[in-house]
């Protein structure tokens, strides 16, 4: 079990900047994101894309911001759960938490800080009859190892650039790879679109396009997808593993069901310390709500801030909290 | 005035009439109309949650850029008919279309 004395749920640019805030009072961090990066809605949606009103910095790049978020949080050492998505939480005699995740980590800690933005993103479920009963027996929405699909039979599904990248990374390690596209054109980089219509005049790779898979079929694991052409003609065709790649969409959540206040999938909280109606809750970024809220970066630096002078109590029950500004002490560091 | 259709997820519609010359998205009219449209990324073509059917109309709208079909290509309900509101300019394209939403709800 991993033991901290606060658990942030959500990597993004507010969770990093609480660790910030949090170290400067002496508290250490876990933080912990669905996604297998840091960064959140930066890394994930808009990675290339300049922001402009983060104060000192007249125009910064959104990954460039969470590298330095990153750099400027590394002398806490904080530890991260990437990957994961947070799914319980319970509640220990002395009322400090136990944190688990959907794949089985635990993590104790005092305070409990949702920053969780938009939500938890989760694959893009195309609608195939049968989906969801095939998923982890055949069915899985990212390549997390490829080697599990040498001399497999695979189909792929989508016509993004996910699709494409693994569709000629796969055409190298699987026995055989089908990439099914409801269009005849691709969108993704041209360079990829071009390597996957050279493959398949190569026949290393069967391309199904303008065709949709809609059911899957087999005996407690996948064995068979069902392709359904413009024409409305159906072909099945063998498979052992089917990867549909349509990106992701936030979703809430667990954390809907754990006695917050919610309203309109997101958090009310007290606009004096950003605390939740659940003691040693806290909920910062664009996942709370109150009066004038903005899902700005720069709001979710400030309730950080506010948020661990508040969690302060729990961590250091005993100590009196004096603030301090960085240029009188300097950082200090665990 | 410019007068197209709205059908929402339960394929209730409604007409709307908007004024010529305001510089609006067709994202940005449904948010203000009060319909359920996430458009997470504030319309820059980066979400497509702002997912519509163009049930009429379609061929009198400009062509998708590439950024717009880069999007509906990572959606697995698109059709061929599909656009993202964000990238619709309210203008006298839209006139007399109809518009089924499908983006996602949270
Ligand atoms: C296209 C676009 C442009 C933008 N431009 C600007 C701008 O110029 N300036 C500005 O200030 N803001 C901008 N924003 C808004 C800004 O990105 C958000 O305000 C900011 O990302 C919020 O940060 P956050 O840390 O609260 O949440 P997020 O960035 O959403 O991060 C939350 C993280 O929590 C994780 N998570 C959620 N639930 C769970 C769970 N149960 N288990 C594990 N992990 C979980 C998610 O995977 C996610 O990584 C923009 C947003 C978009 C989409
Ligand atoms: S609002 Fe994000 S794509 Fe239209």
């Amino acid at each position: 079990m991993i033991t901290t004395d606060i658990c942030i749920i959500g990597a993004g640019p507010v969770g990093l900047f609480a660790v910030f805030e949090a170290g400067l009072l002496k508290m250490r961090c876990h933080l912990i994101d669905a996604l297998p990066q840091v960064g959140g809605q930066l890394s994930e949606i808009y990675p290339q894309k300049p922001i402009y009103d983060i104060p000192g910095y007249p125009a910064i790049n959104a990954q460039q911001l969470v590298d330095n978020l990153m750099e400027q949080i590394e002398p806490f050492h904080p530890t991260f759960t990437l990957g994961e998505r947070v799914e319980t939480l319970v509640r220990q005699a002395d009322e400090s938490f136990v944190i688990t995740t959907n794949d089985g980590t635990s993590v104790h800690c005092q305070v409990v800080v949702i920053a969780g933005g938009l939500g938890c993103f989760e694959p893009r479920k195309p609608e195939i009859l049968n989906l969801e009963q095939f998923e982890g027996k055949g069915v899985a929405y990212m390549v997390k190892n490829p080697e599990q699909l040498r001399d497999r039979r695979v189909v792929l599904a989508g016509g993004g650039d996910s699709a494409l990248d693994w569709t000629v990374f796969l055409a190298d390690v699987a026995k055989e790879v089908t990439l099914v596209h409801r269009s005849d054109s691709f969108r993704g980089a041209p360079d990829s679109a071009e390597k996957v219509f050279d493959l398949a005049k190569e026949g290393r790779i069967n391309l199904v396009l303008q065709s949709n898979i809609t059911s899957i079929h087999g005996n407690g694991h996948l064995q068979e997808v069902s392709i359904t052409a413009k024409d409305k003609s159906v072909t099945n065709l063998a498979a052992d593993n089917l990867i549909p790649l349509f990106g992701l969409t936030p979703k809430l959540g667990p954390i809907a069901d754990w006695g917050l206040n919610i309203d309109k999938s997101a958090i009310l909280v007290d606009t004096t310390d950003y605390s939740t109606n659940v003691e040693r809750i806290y909920a910062i970024g664009d996942i709370n709500t109150y009066p004038g809220k903005l899902k700005l970066i720069l709001c979710g630096f400030h309730e950080a801030a506010l948020m661990c002078q508040s969690a302060f109590r729990y961590v250091y029950p005993n100590q009196k909290l004096s603030f301090k500004y960085t240029t009188v002490n300097g950082i200090p560091t665990f | 005035m410019i007068q197209f259709t709205i059908e929402d997820r339960d394929g209730e519609r409604q007409t709307l009439e908007i004024p010529e010359g305001i510089n609006l998205s067709l994202m940005e009219v449904l948010k203000a109309s009060d319909y359920n449209i996430l458009a997470t990324c504030g319309g820059m073509a980066l979400c497509a949650t702002c997912h519509v059917q163009v049930l009429e109309g379609f061929d009198a709208l400009p062509p998708a850029r590439d950024a717009e079909l880069d999007m509906l290509d990572t959606l697995p309900d698109a059709d061929p008919d599909s656009r993202l509101a964000c990238q619709l300019r309210v203008d006298e394209s839209l006139e007399g279309g109809i518009f089924k939403i499908r983006g996602e709800e949270q």
